[in-house]
């Protein structure tokens, strides 16, 4: 009584998938649940469970092939499994699956750096690595030296470790005293996002203003209701809410930022859907948090957090994607201090968050040490004008270094 | 009309007035039925721990140590002490004023938590049901939603040295010798003859111990085992290993051991014989057998992880049932099942609690043993602090035995601490916490510990594993 295992369901705007690389081969056995093999679309990488625990008796289709809705990828036959863990292949140091979930997660308000154990600290200063970018282990979520350690061997050797990609052995490191060179095709998730990057520089007319904000305040209510804010919604108190709340405000005064182009017609969109900036392992990607106006605070760090573990997991979603009428990006973790970010089409704007400084700032007539974030925005120039572009900009940079006009919307 | 409670609790040992006191902080009506009885028909709480165990040999482990030092140490500190006379009596008398306080103490810990104690015996009816029996009463029936089981263990018997309550006694009675054997013969070398046999060798008795295990202390790592026996045999304390009592014959000139070793058969005559091979869990009268709570081949009530039975909203805890047979075990057990009980997240870890002989010198370890890792497959390395050079110890004169550091060579990540030396009991604690949070040995490398402290030891023996101790040669 063999089981068959078939592609998923492909949502509607995706018409294939490449078959990245088999986890199983035929002959081994795998247990319910167990990944078999990734396949890769535009936007997002498919996992494939089994179905039932098994052996595996033959694969229809071979790594690096196309594949279609519902197609037959291979054939279980279904029988008890000794309860070995998945990961029990990768003997010794990486645990396979902590492997991949770690991929670098970006724009993601961190709390890590709060309980950093002296190993960890002493490892990410030698490294010079964000806390933000590890995904901690260790009881309630704290980064152990063990995390830092394999985010570390993994940076030096990006796609080395786990997940076996035979189409696409790829050496970030240039080889030293050689003259060689070295052909890699580009994954698909890259060609995808290399051509719509090139149509978005194309088709809108591009410019970047800047400015910057005094973060004074908004940590100052941090630091007073870090405490009762998690207590109280169980979440913790970021930066992002704060950034994604001044961006509405300024969204609700100049809707061309929040508008899109289509043919001939400007569309104007009545609810606010923010997409967020999130790196990972496959590359960048940008789930999208629907109706952010009518979120609180915790809410969105909620569901900026959970994006956050999703993305270092492999499993956001096709819906998670589509959509989303401005973008916030965050470069600061990378630590970035300025830069020009380009559209996420149809958007036609999109906010750029950089690394907070101390910097010294004329107040009041003295000079005072204040943590200062350059920001900048991107603007299709076709519906949004100059002026209009700026004064968005002072929106946000005022709602933030005076919360108290959020409040009020002023 | 019975009595109606949210929990009823049957046992006050530390695990179930722990449990009957967590769940009474819940907002919980909670009762705790417990039937011990003391040798003068008293009836207290506290279970074993308190009033035959944890408790009594403590005090009488301080006061023995105390006696043995002025005898043999005190005079290296310059004090003499002429002729030192021991009264038993008193010492005995301290010891129990202060089961008596401790005891006591639960009583006034249920009064304010308002948790309704009863002494007596509970046995478990179907569907949450108990029948309390007071000691000179009528039968109750208590009606309840939840009832933990936490009845705990009795010394186990052994049928060539029954027990005659004078001559052959169990731990209880070895704790209560109201003179100093002459001779005293200790069948098991666990934890709780080592302790009893320490006791009574200090106060003067020539102390034989007879273990039918060819490895001293074979659940510790081998190498403090080692350097445990070493500190043990330069005492005086006579251990024989593979040695199994055959039989016991009580005469006139006292009681005569009989035991088989690799070299043959053996009999040693002794004034008193305490049994201590173990214990066994205790179910007898506890379980109705239409009340559907299984109990395993080794007497065990058997439970999943959370603690819970084979019948509904029916929960055990402590020594009755698997896992260490130690007290904190117990209370956390008992917490974990509170906390459940009142509808909250709860678990318990296993993997990281602590065991401790109060032996002098002490002896305490947390996690893996080095055996435990070679079996594995795990690739570890260690770290070792003698507290000969320890600056503290030395004033302390306490400077013999170490602390052993098993940390992943992979990782990092401590994976075993034992100690053999002043204090250990009190110096895992440190280690546990640092495995509770998975820490690496760098962690506590890089943590300030005082100086001049006992704790030093631990963060040199920390440093040693990666070859940077400070005060010791790096080999």
């Amino acid at each position: 009584m063999t089981v068959e295992v078939k592609v998923p369901l492909l949502p509607e705007s995706v018409t294939d998938a490449t078959l990245v690389s088999w986890h199983k081969a035929p002959g081994q056995s795998v247990q319910r649940d167990e990944n078999l093999v990734d396949l890769e679309t535009d936007k997002v990488v498919l996992e494939v469970p089994a179905p039932v625990s098994g052996v595996i008796k033959e694969i229809q289709v071979d790594n690096g092939a196309t594949v279609t809705s519902g197609q037959l990828l291979a054939i279980l036959e279904p029988g008890e499994v000794q309860a070995a863990r998945p990961e029990a292949a990768a003997a010794g140091a990486a645990p396979a699956a902590a492997a991949a979930a770690a991929a670098p997660v970006a724009a993601m308000s961190s709390e890590n750096a709060e309980k950093l154990s002296p190993a960890v600290r002493r490892l990410l200063e030698e490294h010079d690595i964000d806390p933000a970018q590890i995904g901690g282990t260790g009881k309630g979520g704290r980064i152990l030296k063990s995390d830092v350690l394999e985010f570390v061997e993994k940076r030096v050797q990006p796609e080395a470790a786990p997940e076996e990609i035979p189409v696409e052995p790829v050496v970030h490191a240039p080889i030293v005293g050689q003259r060689g060179e070295h052909r890699v095709p580009m994954t698909r998730l890259r060609a995808r996002i290399a051509e719509r990057l090139v149509e978005a520089q194309q088709t809108a007319a591009m410019l970047t203003t800047f400015n910057e904000v005094d973060l004074t305040e908004v940590m100052a209510l941090r630091a007073r209701y870090k405490d009762a804010f998690e207590k109280k919604h169980g979440a913790k108190l970021g930066f992002m809410s704060f950034f994604v709340n001044a961006t509405i405000e300024a969204l609700r005064r100049y809707p061309a930022v929040n508008a899109s182009i289509e043919g001939a017609d400007i569309v104007y969109h009545d609810y606010f859907d923010i997409g967020i900036a999130v790196s990972s392992e496959r590359g960048l990607v940008v789930p999208v948090i629907r109706d952010a106006d009518r979120m609180s605070f915790a809410d969105l760090e909620n569901t900026i957090r959970g994006y956050g573990l999703k993305a270092r997991e492999g499993t956001i979603s096709m819906d998670d994607l589509t959509g989303g009428t401005f973008t916030i990006t965050n470069g600061g973790v990378f630590g970035s201090m300025m830069s020009t970010p380009i559209l996420n089409p149809p958007q036609s704007g999109i906010l750029g968050m950089h690394a907070i400084q101390q910097r010294p700032m004329a107040v009041d007539g003295e000079i005072e040490i204040r943590p200062m974030m350059y920001i900048a925005l991107t603007y299709d120039h076709r519906i949004i004008d100059g002026a209009e572009a700026v004064r968005f900009l002072v929106t946000i940079k005022e709602s933030l270094e005076d919360p108290g006009r959020l409040l009020l919307q002023v | 009309m019975s009595r109606k409670f949210d929990v009823v609790v049957i046992g006050a040992g530390p695990a179930g007035y722990v449990a009957a006191i967590r769940a009474a902080q819940h907002g919980l009506s909670t009762a705790c039925i417990d039937a011990w009885k003391n040798p003068d028909g008293s009836a207290v709480f506290g279970g074993t721990c308190l009033n035959a165990g944890c408790i009594p040999s403590k005090a009488l482990l301080e006061s023995s140590e105390l006696y043995h030092r002025a005898q043999v140490e005190f005079k290296n500190h310059g004090i003499g002490v002429g002729e030192l006379a021991l009264d038993l009596a008193t010492m005995q008398a301290r010891k129990e004023g202060i089961v008596r306080d401790l005891s006591g103490g639960i009583g006034v810990l249920f009064k304010a938590n308002d948790v309704t104690g009863l002494f007596g015996h509970g046995r478990l009816l179907p569907e949450q049901k108990v029948q309390y029996t007071p000691h000179d009463g009528e039968p109750e029936l208590l009606e309840a939603e939840h009832v933990i089981l936490a009845t705990g263990s009795t010394p186990i018997e052994l049928p060539s040295a029954p027990y005659d309550c004078e001559r052959i006694v169990d731990s209880q009675g070895a704790l209560s010798f109201d003179s100093v054997p002459e001779r005293l013969g200790v069948i098991g070398a666990g934890v709780i003859g080592l302790e009893l046999g320490s006791v009574w060798q200090r106060l003067g008795a020539k102390v034989t111990i007879v273990e039918a295990m060819d490895q001293f202390l074979f659940m510790a790592d081998a190498q403090i085992a080692r350097e445990a026996q070493r500190q043990f045999k330069k005492q005086g304390l006579d251990i024989r290993l593979g040695a199994k009592v055959q039989a016991t014959e009580i005469t006139d000139a006292g009681v005569i051991m009989k035991y088989d070793d690799e070299q043959g058969g053996h009999e040693i005559t002794v004034d008193k014989v305490v049994v201590a091979v173990g214990r066994r869990p205790s179910t007898d009268g506890l379980l109705d057998p239409l009340a559907g709570v299984d109990v395993d081949e080794r007497g065990h009530i058997e439970v999943d992880l959370e603690c819970r039975t084979t019948a509904l909203n029916v929960w055990a805890v402590g020594d009755v049932v698997r896992g260490p047979m130690l007290a904190h075990k117990g209370s956390e057990e008992g917490v974990m099942v509170a906390d459940l009980i009142a509808g909250e997240i709860a678990e318990m870890n296993y993997d990281v609690i602590p065991s401790i002989i109060y032996t002098s010198p002490e002896i305490a370890w947390v996690g893996k043993t080095e055996e435990e890792l070679k079996s594995a497959g795990v690739e570890y390395k260690t770290g070792t602090f003698n507290f000969a050079a320890s600056g503290r110890a030395k004033a302390m004169d306490q400077a013999a035995g170490l602390v052993k550091f098993l940390s992943s060579a992979v990782t990092d990540e401590i994976l075993g601490v034992h100690i053999c030396g002043p204090m250990a009991g009190e110096l895992i604690g440190e280690a546990v916490l640092a495995m509770e949070f998975q820490a690496s040995t760098e962690d506590l490398q890089r943590t300030i510990h005082g100086h001049p402290t006992l704790t030093e030891a631990v963060h040199e023996a920390a440093l040693s594993v990666d070859n940077r101790a400070i005060h010791a040669i790096n080999r």
